[in-house]
């Protein structure tokens, strides 16, 4: 997989292009209707539910999910599925506490919603601080992992990917905003759904045909290493630490355990942890053990067992299902869409389709992750787990056919990246351009630019890293900061501004701290506990005691018109008290004067 | 004369008058009726009453936001328990990892499978619940 090894995948590439084709025209094609700033922020509220809800989902369904999820079942097994279930479950949260009164506000970004809530002008600078750094941190794997899977399949370095990939965003944002990225979005749904489903119906057909579990040498119950099912070169582009649980015969050429090591090499069981460096080659022969990366499940049995590790497992899936449950309400960018309903009952509706649409992509994730265990251990050693949906078409069927789902699923990954970098990117140039600059459409147009330029400069810089880890820490820092204030702000009286910016900056404090601990760590031997790496179990409690604490402490300062607020966002929509602040702000004085005196009845 | 047709009810009123009407000079009654007295007018009281937070108004809406609010709790804790509760089972009862159902290891099912139509039910019930209270607010807010 170093960039010399590769060979173009023609097949992968035009399904890459097509992709980006087809994007780029329906982006086209509805940014045309687009003109004022509220198409750009909002889609002028008029997106129905069935429609936004494919675009939340085809938005949130990122390279996390698309490649991500399968690779970490690969690798931690049943365990690992806890991020699907997370990832839906969020949506739940969302639907019950914030779906509608959020919609009902009448806030056209989340700054604007804690300053409409709040009435603070401060807070609401903290609030678009922290979108941007979301949106940037959720970016970043976005970017890297699109490096990753064009540098597999066709001989380029490592930032065409990404670059690519803001080139299209970008250009959509550029012409429609919201409007266009709306239809991009509900668009790639469907097409990542195909995407994941076809490979996923064949590999399993063939697997089922071939006499299904019992007919292979490595049963995925047996307590034992997987094994390679035939003779196999894997090539470590990245240092890893491999555990040796049974004795293998394998041909190294490089640096293994910091000497050089070249022609055949013994591993027992007793040397524990074997490490291999960069540029190293190792060859197994068919049906000798695999040896998996540290941190990881050893044996099939283990991997099929849930929290095999004991409590500190136990302690990592409950912080991981804080994060998830509690983090999705917190996404700048998935919030966003749901300003684009017409009304709250829309937007609850909305949460519901979107529920239904996540669980049946799931589906296929979970599928395609039992499988690659069995047909790709080898990226078990290398340790580039998120390669399992890609590569298992390939193994499973040599020859054409398997090369041509190969490059559907590639396609359906590179879908992944797009329609979340544009959701991204959308929900980031919204924040900027009405809060840093002045709300003009052009105003959007270089805040787009800005939004995708500067993480696509970071992500050419940093070095990369699991999707879904990275993906989840991003979770954390949603849920320790704007669920607080999204949760309490709709159903408590006495949130006082003060009390949320505490609250904001002690959650959002921790959990920086702890991204950039598990950082500093991973490059001086991965001392940093369990809780470093997935923080949200200590730190979403702690925002929200300090949120309480902070708002009682300063209870004189409650905004005046919480009632009013409050009433808005909670009455329902018949009796016409959403006011929108977007039309307030940049509407047309005949917008503004029909918003002043009517109600908004529908 | 019209002392005589109010007495006698509506119904025949306006017969009454006119046979009158034939009778003498018509200093007639007549109905005028500017807007459908029932309705609006108490929807405009009460919305209004919701709007200047009055007591009155700021009551029905503290209200209706506790409803809305307890509703979602309850499903959430619902949700919780249902979900938050596997991780603990399996670690406590191990052996239930040796179950197999169908060919596939119970705890694979119990979280592969069984939440997502958990999760959905539970939305669905909400969006039912959710919105029969806001109907019933409105009904009552328009009665």
């Amino acid at each position: 997989m170093g960039g010399t090894a590769v060979e173009l995948n023609l097949w992968a590439v035009s399904g890459i292009a097509l992709v980006a084709v087809m994007t780029f025209y329906v982006g086209f094609r509805s940014s045309r209707a687009a003109s004022t700033t509220q198409d750009f922020l909002v889609a002028r509220r008029t997106v129905r539910s069935r429609r936004n809800a494919a675009a939340v989902s085809g938005e949130y369904l990122s390279a996390a999910s698309f490649l991500g999820v399968a690779g970490l079942i690969l690798k931690d097994g049943v365990d690992a599925l806890w991020y699907p279930i997370g990832f839906t479950a969020g949506y739940l949260a969302l639907m019950l506490f914030v779906a509608a009164p959020l919609r009902r506000s009448g806030a056209y970004t989340l700054p604007d919603f804690v300053e409409a809530r709040l009435g603070s002008g401060g807070l609401r600078k903290l609030a678009t601080f922290f979108v941007i750094f979301i949106g940037m941190l959720y970016l970043l794997p976005q970017l890297q992992a699109a490096g990753l899977v064009l540098s597999r399949i066709m001989p380029v370095p490592q930032w065409v990917g990404p670059v690519i990939v803001i080139v299209v965003v970008v250009v959509n944002v550029f012409g429609g905003g919201m409007r266009a990225i709306t239809v991009v979005q509900a668009f790639q749904y469907w097409l990542k759904l195909f995407a994941i489903a076809l490979p996923t119906f064949v590999l399993c057909a063939i697997f089922i045909g071939r006499g299904g579990a019992g007919a292979h040498e490595t049963s995925l119950t047996a307590p034992t290493s997987p094994t390679f099912t035939d003779a196999t070169t894997v090539q470590v582009d990245t240092p890893v630490r491999l555990q040796v649980k049974e004795p293998v015969w394998l041909w190294a050429d490089g640096v293994v355990n910091g000497a050089p090591a070249s022609g055949d090499v013994y591993w027992k069981p007793g040397v524990g942890e074997v490490t291999v460096d960069a540029g190293t080659t190792l060859r197994f022969s068919a049906g000798s053990a695999v040896p998996v990366v540290a941190g990881a499940p050893a044996d099939n049995d283990s991997w099929m067992r849930p929290s095999s590790g004991g409590a500190g497992d136990l302690f990592t899936t409950y912080s991981l299902i804080f994060a998830t449950f509690l983090g999705t309400m917190g996404l700048p960018h998935v919030l966003v869409r749901f300003y684009t309903n017409p009304d709250g009952k829309a937007a609850r509706r909305t949460t519901l389709h979107i529920m239904l649409l996540l669980a049946l992509f799931y589906m296929f994730p979970l599928l395609l992750g039992a499988l690659s265990r069995i047909y790709v251990p080898e990226l078990l050693v290398s340790g580039q787990t998120d390669a399992a949906v890609t590569a298992l078409p390939a193994k499973i069927i040599p020859g054409i056919g398997g090369e041509i789902l190969g490059a559907v699923a590639a396609a359906g990954a590179f879908a992944a990246f797009l329609s979340t970098s544009s959701g991204l990117v959308v929900s980031v140039s919204g924040v900027l351009s009405t809060d840093v600059l002045r709300g003009r459409v052009r105003d959007f147009r270089w805040a787009a630019l800005i939004a995708g330029l500067a993480p696509l400069g970071l992500a050419l810089v940093l070095p990369p890293n699991d999707i879904s880890l990275s993906i989840g820490l991003t979770f954390a820092l949603a849920a320790s900061t704007f669920c607080p204030v999204l949760l309490l702000g709709i159903w408590w009286r006495k949130l006082t501004w003060a009390g949320a910016g505490a609250g904001m900056i002690v959650g959002g404090g921790l959990v920086i701290g702890a991204i950039v601990l598990d950082f500093v760590s991973r490059y001086t031997g991965d001392w940093a506990p369990a809780f470093v790496k997935q923080p949200a179990l200590i730190t979403v409690p702690i925002a929200f005691f300090v949120v309480y604490i902070v708002s009682k402490a300063t209870h004189r300062r409650l905004p005046a018109d919480t009632s009013r607020t409050l009433l808005r966002m909670h009455a329902p929509d018949p009796l016409g008290f959403i006011r929108d602040r977007d039309v307030a702000r940049f509407g047309t004085a005949e917008e503004r004067a029909r918003l002043a005196d009517g109600r908004h009845r529908r | 004369m019209s002392k005589h047709s109010a007495g006698s009810g509506p119904g025949r009123s306006s017969k009454d008058s006119q046979d009158n009407g034939a009778a003498g000079p018509p200093p007639r009654r007549k109905r005028v009726v500017l807007a459908d007295s029932r309705a609006p007018v108490t929807v405009l009281r009460t919305v209004v009453e919701l709007e200047e937070q009055t007591s009155y108004g700021e009551e029905l809406v503290r209200g209706f936001i506790r409803i809305q609010f307890r509703t979602a709790v309850r499903l959430a804790l619902l949700a919780a328990v249902l979900l938050c509760g596997l991780p603990v089972l399996f670690f406590f009862v191990p052996s239930i990892s040796d179950v197999t159902v169908a060919g596939v290891r119970l705890p694979w099912l119990l979280l592969g499978v069984a939440p997502f139509p958990v999760l959905f039910g539970i939305g669905y019930w909400y969006n039912v619940l959710a919105e029969r209270h806001e109907r019933d607010f409105v009904d009552m807010v328009e009665k």
